[in-house]
């Protein structure tokens, strides 16, 4: 097969992509995204966790430690089956706080601490750089393969190949990757043509298997024979390294930047992720199928000095398979390409995150709107993405390409998943700190470096012969791989256990002993408790900073037509017409979130803290806010005091209606009963007078005409006199004629006169002479008419057989009460408020010739003596309460 | 500590099931960690031999956590939406 048919094929394949990205691209732009926002592309663009090594190096892995090479997949099938636990929680958080990378979640979490991205970044270019170099040396062995195979061919030059390779990726990378500046993090165009190039990786790798298992093996039992002759699966596994390896892929499915990426940044919704959850671990499934085949039969058919990393490529080669070797090839470039783009962008938004932007803001600060940061943060990304992609040739070059490319594999995934227990630890854990977080990733990275990635150079390179036998500064304990003198334990495992173990525990001991500040601890609540609703806590207090400003800063990252949407919508919102609106908690909120979907938590947090001129929320604005939420909780019961005050005052005036009604009754009534009143007597004095004017009568008859006439008179006069003293003492004209009197001697003097009312009635008094012996500074006059009246009454309302009328006193606080109580049947409760009113009386049986004044007049005078009289309810019968002053000072009146 | 925010003591059938499916689903890697482990207890350190049988196994197990999570996933899908907004804490 002609090697430039190869190249001309490969650059068919990459102008598809580039097509298909473009497209895509486009059709995001018009926001057309359709089906490429389904499960089916979220679940492929999951495969670049399959990479060249997969591709080829698990076949490899297979011959080499036979069943092993499944550990790799299982872990990350254990992860997605179990996606309730954590990674439902990890996509919400990164889609509420729109985090851009894995270093980004780690330092919003822990208060948006920098360094801690910072630190994060550095791991991940560490341990990302073999791993890119890896990738570029599958692509240029598979190169290689078909070059020896094809004769007379130029002979590849390896180190050409994988430059060109990387600038060709490095170029890709960036037209897709940097066109602009997303407010999330998405590059949908790529994602799209990784979810096709996952479809060729999965195609040409089932089609090598299909090949392999019915082309020369001859159908599946034969196929499972020469497993079982093959002594294959005779090599022991160690149960440690099986826990590890598990352990190992588990941690690195979540925490490598481009799983991170194509998991949680590009991840729409999570009905996607409800998919993926099977279909992800299925798609492994398919991919692992035929690893063990093609391992036992490459093995069997090929020579013994053959690599078994390019099995897939060289046993249908040697076949005479050329297509097929060809679809192989694509899945094997496929997998290395997608790997390396999606890995470079993800390190490229880190870099560019939290290390380019951050100095440039530390050492420009003061261009506020001057520049259009754009530029500047799409410069730092194209940067960034060719110094990955350099790193990992330089790293090409460097270790020769010789290396079995599993174990290096496995050594970038341990490094990547010293993040671990900080990412796990800040989602489940709100005691986690950011001192914690720091010190156990500086510890994991260390233990890391020195136990696992030095000494994958080989004695000598990285670390002396001399460190490898007796330790550093030749403390036998400190052997790279045999730390605290654990010797003979595999050295992945080795550093797995001891890098994990005092990562975890340095990260736990850091956070117990250490205080969160005020926004880690905002944070911290956030994440844990994403679940729980809300959009996380308030950041802001009210700024001190102009809406301009504002303005020009969000132009500089968002671009101008977007920060003037933004900020016109914000303004929309707030009642305001234009586009300042004011800078309210709540929108410089919003204005963060956006900003750190382009720039990272970290440094939209800074940016704004910058203007706003706060760099922290202290405990001050947690105090403003908490007395904020007071003071509204205060306000609302004043409302509420004042809602019953009004309902109270609704109710009195009911009652006032009420009263008012019934009295315009009464009036009514007693105009009429007056009426009859002064009618009567008149009618009888006219009569009488008119016979009297016949003069034709005895003498006797005159005489007692003549008395009948003047009787009638009194009464009227009576009736008179009680109106016009009633309208005296409401008008408050009464004068008053105060003395001294003695008590006792006005009771005498009113139970004497009031025994003229109904004589016949035989009242028995209780009294009590010797509490009645006190002198009163009073008008006597008028407390004796008022004492007489209420008397009367009981001696003309008293129903009881056998009457009684019990006289109490009680002195208190220089007030004397008198209570009238008698034994009849009282007054009924509904009368009771109206016996003091005018023209009151009760119903017409009661009637007893009084014209209803005396209970309003015994008011008025009371009212003038300083004092009351009151209906007394629950006493036995009717009951009165006189109160009234020892000592009546002048009044006004 | 804060104070938890209220729940409802009582749920309704469909938000009952939807939570014991997400029990179901946790469980789910717990158990796929036993059975994947279960061949390495079984078979005596000595003689750590793996055969088809093995393999065989092994995919069969890994077929089957897929086909549980696929059984799993519309109904936890679908819950979600119809949760969103007033969605349980993770106890």
């Amino acid at each position: 097969m002609p090697f430039n048919l190869l190249v001309t094929a490969c650059l068919v394949y990459v102008l598809i992509l580039f097509t298909v990205a473009f497209v895509v691209e486009r059709r995001a732009r018009a926001g057309r995204l359709g089906w490429l926002r389904s499960p089916v592309v979220y679940t492929l663009s999951l495969s670049i966790y399959c990479t060249a090594w997969t591709f080829y190096g698990a076949v490899g892995y297979a011959a080499r430690s036979g069943l092993e090479f499944l550990t790799i997949y299982f872990g990350p099938t254990l992860v997605f089956v179990g996606w309730w636990w954590l990674l439902r929680k990890l996509v919400r958080i990164g889609r509420q706080y729109r985090v851009t990378s894995i270093a980004d979640l780690i330092s919003s979490r822990f208060g948006k601490s920098n360094t801690l991205g910072v630190i994060v970044t550095v791991i991940a270019v560490v341990a990302a750089t073999p791993y890119i170099a890896l990738q570029l040396q599958s692509v240029v062995l598979s190169f290689g393969v078909f070059a020896s195979a094809t004769e007379g061919s130029v002979a590849v030059d390896a180190g050409r190949t994988a430059f060109w390779v990387a600038v060709g990726l490095a170029f890709f990378t960036i037209l897709f990757g940097t066109r602009n500046l997303d407010v999330k993090e998405q590059h949908h165009g790529i994602v799209t043509a990784i979810a096709v190039e996952a479809v060729v990786k999965l195609v040409a790798l089932v089609a090598v298997g299909s090949f392999v298992v019915w082309g020369i093996a001859g159908g599946l039992s034969a196929i499972i024979d020469k497993i079982d002759a093959s002594g294959l699966t005779a090599g022991a596994v160690q149960p440690g390294r099986w826990a590890g390896l598990i352990f190992l892929s588990a941690a690195a499915v979540i925490t490598l930047p481009r799983m991170f990426q194509v998991l949680v940044v590009e991840s729409d919704n999570e009905d996607q992720l409800a998919s993926a959850s099977w279909a992800f671990p299925f798609y492994l499934l398919a991919m692992s199928l035929f690893i063990m085949p093609i391992a036992v039969v490459g093995l069997d058919r090929m020579p013994s000095g053959a690599n078994p990393d390019m099995f897939v490529l060289t046993l249908p080669l040697a076949e005479g398979q050329g297509a097929l070797a060809m679809l192989a090839f694509l899945g094997g470039f496929s997998s290395a390409t997608s790997m390396v783009i999606v890995e470079s962008i993800a390190l490229a938004t880190m870099i560019s995150n939290h290390v380019v932007i951050p100095l440039w803001l530390r050492l420009r600060p003061a261009e506020a709107g001057g520049e259009d940061l754009r530029a500047v943060v799409l410069n730092a990304r194209r940067l960034a993405i060719v110094a990955v992609l350099a790193l990992g040739y330089g790293y090409y070059r460097l270790s020769g390409g010789s290396a079995a490319l599993a174990s290096i594999g496995l050594i970038a995934f341990l490094g990547m998943a010293q993040v671990l227990p900080a990412m796990l630890g800040g989602l489940f854990w709100r005691g986690a700190t950011r001192t914690g977080a720091i010190l156990g990733l500086v510890t994991g990275f260390t233990v890391w470096a020195y136990a696992s990635f030095l000494p994958s150079f080989g004695p000598g390179a990285a670390l002396s012969e001399a460190v490898f036998q007796g330790g550093l500064f030749g403390i036998g304990w400190l052997r790279p791989q045999a730390l605290f003198g654990t010797e003979g334990m595999d050295p992945l495992v080795h550093a797995l256990f001891w890098s994990m173990t005092l990562n975890a525990l340095a990260f736990c001991l850091g956070s117990l002993l250490t205080f969160p500040g005020p926004v880690e601890r905002l944070q911290g609540a956030a994440f844990v408790n994403v679940f729980q609703g809300g959009s996380g806590p308030q950041r802001w207090a009210r700024g001190q900073v102009e809406p301009e400003q504002l303005l020009a800063m969000a132009q500089r990252i968002l671009g101008e037509e977007v920060s003037l949407a933004l900020f016109e919508a914000a303004a929309r919102d707030q009642g305001k017409a234009g586009f300042l609106p004011d800078p309210t908690p709540a929108f410089l909120d919003a204005l963060e979130a956006r900003l750190s979907g382009t720039v990272g938590a970290a440094t939209a947090h800074a940016m704004l803290s910058q203007l706003v001129g706060r760099a922290m929320v202290t405990v001050e604005d947690l105090m403003a806010v908490a007395s904020e939420a007071a003071q509204i909780m205060e306000y609302s019961a004043r409302l509420e005091t004042r809602e019953s005050e009004l309902t109270r005052t609704a109710g009195a005036l009911r009652e006032a209606n009420e009263k008012l009604q019934q009295l315009s009754v009464q009036k009514d009534a007693f105009l009429s009963q007056i009426s009859h009143e002064l009618r009567t007597p008149m009618t009888s004095i006219r009569a009488f007078s008119e016979i009297l004017t016949e003069g034709v009568l005895p003498a006797e008859q005159v005489t007692r005409y003549g008395r009948i006439i003047h009787d009638e008179a009194k009464r009227l006069t009576r009736l008179l006199d009680d109106l016009l003293d009633l309208s005296v003492l409401e008008n408050g004209m009464v004068q008053l004629n105060l003395g001294l009197a003695n008590l006792h001697q006005m009771l005498e003097t009113a139970l004497t006169a009031a025994r003229q009312t109904r004589p016949e009635r035989n009242f028995l008094v209780t009294r009590d002479p010797a509490s009645e012996a006190i002198f009163l500074r009073t008008d006597a006059d008028r407390l004796t008419q008022v004492f007489i009246n209420l008397i009367s009454n009981a001696r003309k309302y008293c129903t009881a057989d056998q009457p009684e009328l019990r006289i109490s006193l009680r002195q208190r606080g220089g007030k004397l009460t008198v209570d009238f109580v008698d034994n009849g049947k009282g007054i009924p409760k509904e009368s009771q408020s109206l016996i003091f009113e005018k023209f009151a009386r009760l119903s017409d049986a009661n009637r007893a010739g009084g014209a209803g004044l005396g209970l309003a007049i015994c008011r008025e005078i009371m009212t003038s003596l300083g004092g009351s009289v009151a209906y007394l309810p629950g006493q036995g019968g009717a009951a009165f309460r006189v109160t009234v002053p020892l000592r009546l000072e002048k009044l006004a009146a | 500590m804060m104070a938890r925010p209220k729940r409802p003591l009582f749920l309704a059938p469909a938000s009952y099931r939807r939570r014991r499916l997400a029990d179901a689903s946790r469980l789910l890697p717990v158990f796929g960690i036993i059975l994947l482990f279960l061949p390495l207890m079984w078979t005596e350190a000595s003689e750590l031999r793996l055969t088809s049988g093995h393999v065989i196994y092994f995919f069969g197990v890994w077929l089957f956590l897929v086909g549980v999570a696929a059984a799993f996933a519309p109904g936890l899908k679908a819950g979600d939406r119809a949760a969103d907004g007033s969605d349980e804490d993770e106890d």
